[in-house]
């Protein structure tokens, strides 16, 4: 079996579990094998849609010991369940909690894990895995000696396919309390507008932006594209202000949106191994020998405080970013 | 309170990527190698409590001899003692791991602290699998730490915002860009940390289980275009080839 830890919110399936357990069905098909989905929470009500992604089987831990996320305690549980049903590969999405649980899961279960992967097969019944390394400047091929095989699948990367599997639910014991470390609290931030890693598009600032307050623009171009904001690390080390969560390349995210608009961002390699996986690259900069526009798919060569308005009046005129 | 740091050295972030004739390895030739810019946060933090509580900190990497570079850098600014295991600490996260884990198990740390992920494998799973071997709480990604007796609070990132995860000691916490502002070595700490000795233990055998079988540079991207004109034309010129050919709307 190939079993995929899937995370829920309000009800749903996150979209990054989502597109594991579409590589997961793909998998399983390419290995005749069956494909698993587990949830844990105090409800999984809304686990019923994995069987929308191919899941054969959708087993739920409910309980009130897994109400707030647990480390040590989701570890178990999946790594228990993987046990249980004999699965030969684990799958989450690399999200915060993904990359949190897969790890200490495959350590506990001596199992050899790769993170954030952008490419998984099947060989010889054992799964191999492409991921960026040196955050993106290279992608390694990862295989795998252990028996069982865990791996993260990137946000975005993977398209979400619909198949109906038989979606036959379980239940699985939830652990009993006295947990090492629990969540205690969740600090949203404002907005509460996608995260970097998951945005389709992102609009970007560097130090062409010349102040924090002039990100205003870019939060005006994000809105009427339905993206989000991203800086540079020269942006985010200048002292404007703005947090380190925005930031985009090696000593911060690496993110692989369908369009990233870089305003102000020279393209520096630290800048460009975060980004350089996106799908459609726009470059707007006043030096027209900036590196970033050697990956540009398109380039202007301009004033960002003249064209980035204009963007954003056009992009409203033409209703982009409404559906 | 005893203190672990574990401490990685990687390539600078401005390295030039260039794989090694075997195909599957990074070409050392013209790398510069530094301490993980993650790690510093973690060393930092452990200096931090040491100063504000009074703390024994253990600096330790895993590497050749190149590595104890990063341990005489720990030691400059103000690690209490460095230990170098001999092994392979650019591969498999699980093996340097148990390496690791070998190593501390019997020693009573209270805290393991690391960077969130090296910038090599950037697997980000050194520190959660050594939290699991050794037993422990864990909280990774961490901007800000507290510690009571016994026990720690840690808030760390997730998408869009952060969580406050509460646990026990010992525990490994892994750290984020934010936790603290890095500080610099002082020549007098550069001078006391030459004199100091880096205990050398060769590594506990540990088999990699995931291992890279090929590494390849990113494909070219396709040559783009420039769009001319003025701002207005520009920005109209840009939308519509997004709609058009790139059909991103």
């Amino acid at each position: 079996m190939i079993l995929v830890f899937c995370e829920l919110k309000d009800g749903q399936i996150r979209k990054p579990s989502a597109e594991a357990l579409s590589e997961g069905r793909r998998l399983a098909d390419a290995s005749g094998k069956k494909l698993g989905a587990l949830f844990a929470g105090a409800s999984c009500a809304g686990s019923a849609e994995a069987a929308k992604y191919g899941a054969d089987v959708i087993l739920t831990a409910e309980g009130a010991s897994l109400a707030s996320y647990s480390s040590d305690a989701f570890a178990q549980l999946v790594a228990d369940a993987v046990k249980a049903k004999g699965a030969t590969v684990l799958l989450a999405a690399a999200t915060a909690m993904g990359k949190d649980v897969a790890p200490r899961a495959a350590a506990r279960m001596g199992a050899g894990y790769a993170s954030d992967v952008t490419g998984l097969a099947m060989v010889d019944g054992k799964l191999q895995a492409v991921r960026p390394v040196y955050a993106g400047k290279a992608f390694a091929t990862t295989t795998f000696t252990s028996a069982v095989q865990v791996a993260t699948t990137r946000p975005n990367v993977f398209a979400l396919a619909e198949k109906a599997g038989a979606g036959a639910a379980e239940a699985l014991a939830a652990p009993a309390g006295s947990f090492k470390s629990i969540v205690k609290e969740i600090l949203a931030k404002a907005g509460g507008k996608v995260d970097l890693t998951e945005a389709n598009v992102i609009v970007s600032g560097g130090r062409g932006m010349k102040d924090g307050a002039n990100f205003k623009i870019l939060e005006d171009l994000a809105d009427a594209l339905g993206g989000v904001v991203g800086a540079s690390r020269a942006a985010v080390d200048a002292g404007w202000g703005l947090p380190h969560s925005m930031q985009v390349g090696q000593t911060g995210k690496v993110v692989s949106p369908t369009l990233y608009i870089a305003c102000g961002i020279s393209g520096a390699i630290q800048h460009i191994a975060g980004m350089s996986g996106s799908k459609f690259i726009v470059a707007i900069n006043k030096d027209p020998e900036a590196p970033i526009f050697k990956l540009a798919s398109y380039g202007i060569v301009g004033d960002l405080f003249e064209v980035v308005p204009e963007l954003t009046k056009a992009a409203q005129a033409m209703g982009i970013g409404k559906g | 309170m005893k203190i672990l740091v574990a401490l990685k050295q990687v390539p600078d972030t401005e390295t030039k990527i260039k794989v090694a004739a075997d195909g599957r390895s990074l070409d050392p030739a013209d790398v510069k190698w530094i301490t993980g810019p993650y790690d510093e946060y973690a060393l930092e933090e452990a200096i931090r409590i040491k100063e504000a509580k009074g703390a024994e900190v253990v600096a330790l990497s895993v590497g050749g001899d190149t590595a104890k570079e990063v341990l005489r850098n720990a030691l400059a600014l103000g690690a209490d003692s460095a230990v170098l295991l001999k092994g392979d600490g650019q591969g498999d996260a699980l093996a340097v791991a148990q390496m690791i884990a070998t190593y501390a198990k019997d020693k009573g740390f209270d805290l393991i602290l690391c960077g969130n992920k090296g910038i090599g494998g950037d697997n980000a799973a050194m520190g959660p699998m050594l939290a699991e071997l050794l037993g422990v709480a864990q909280a990774n990604v961490v901007v800000k730490l507290e510690l009571g007796e016994g026990t720690f609070r840690a808030e760390r990132e997730i998408e869009g915002g952060s969580e406050m995860v509460e646990g026990s000691l010992p525990a490994v916490i892994t750290a984020q860009k934010g936790l603290n502002e890095p500080r610099y070595a002082s020549l007098k700490g550069i001078m006391a940390a030459k004199k100091k000795t880096i205990e050398e233990l060769e590594a506990a055998a540990a088999p990699a289980v995931a291992v890279v079988s090929a590494l390849a540079l990113p494909p070219e991207r396709p040559a783009g275009r420039r769009l001319e004109g003025e701002p207005a034309a520009q920005a109209q010129a840009l939308l519509q080839a997004l709609k058009d050919e790139a059909k991103v709307f």
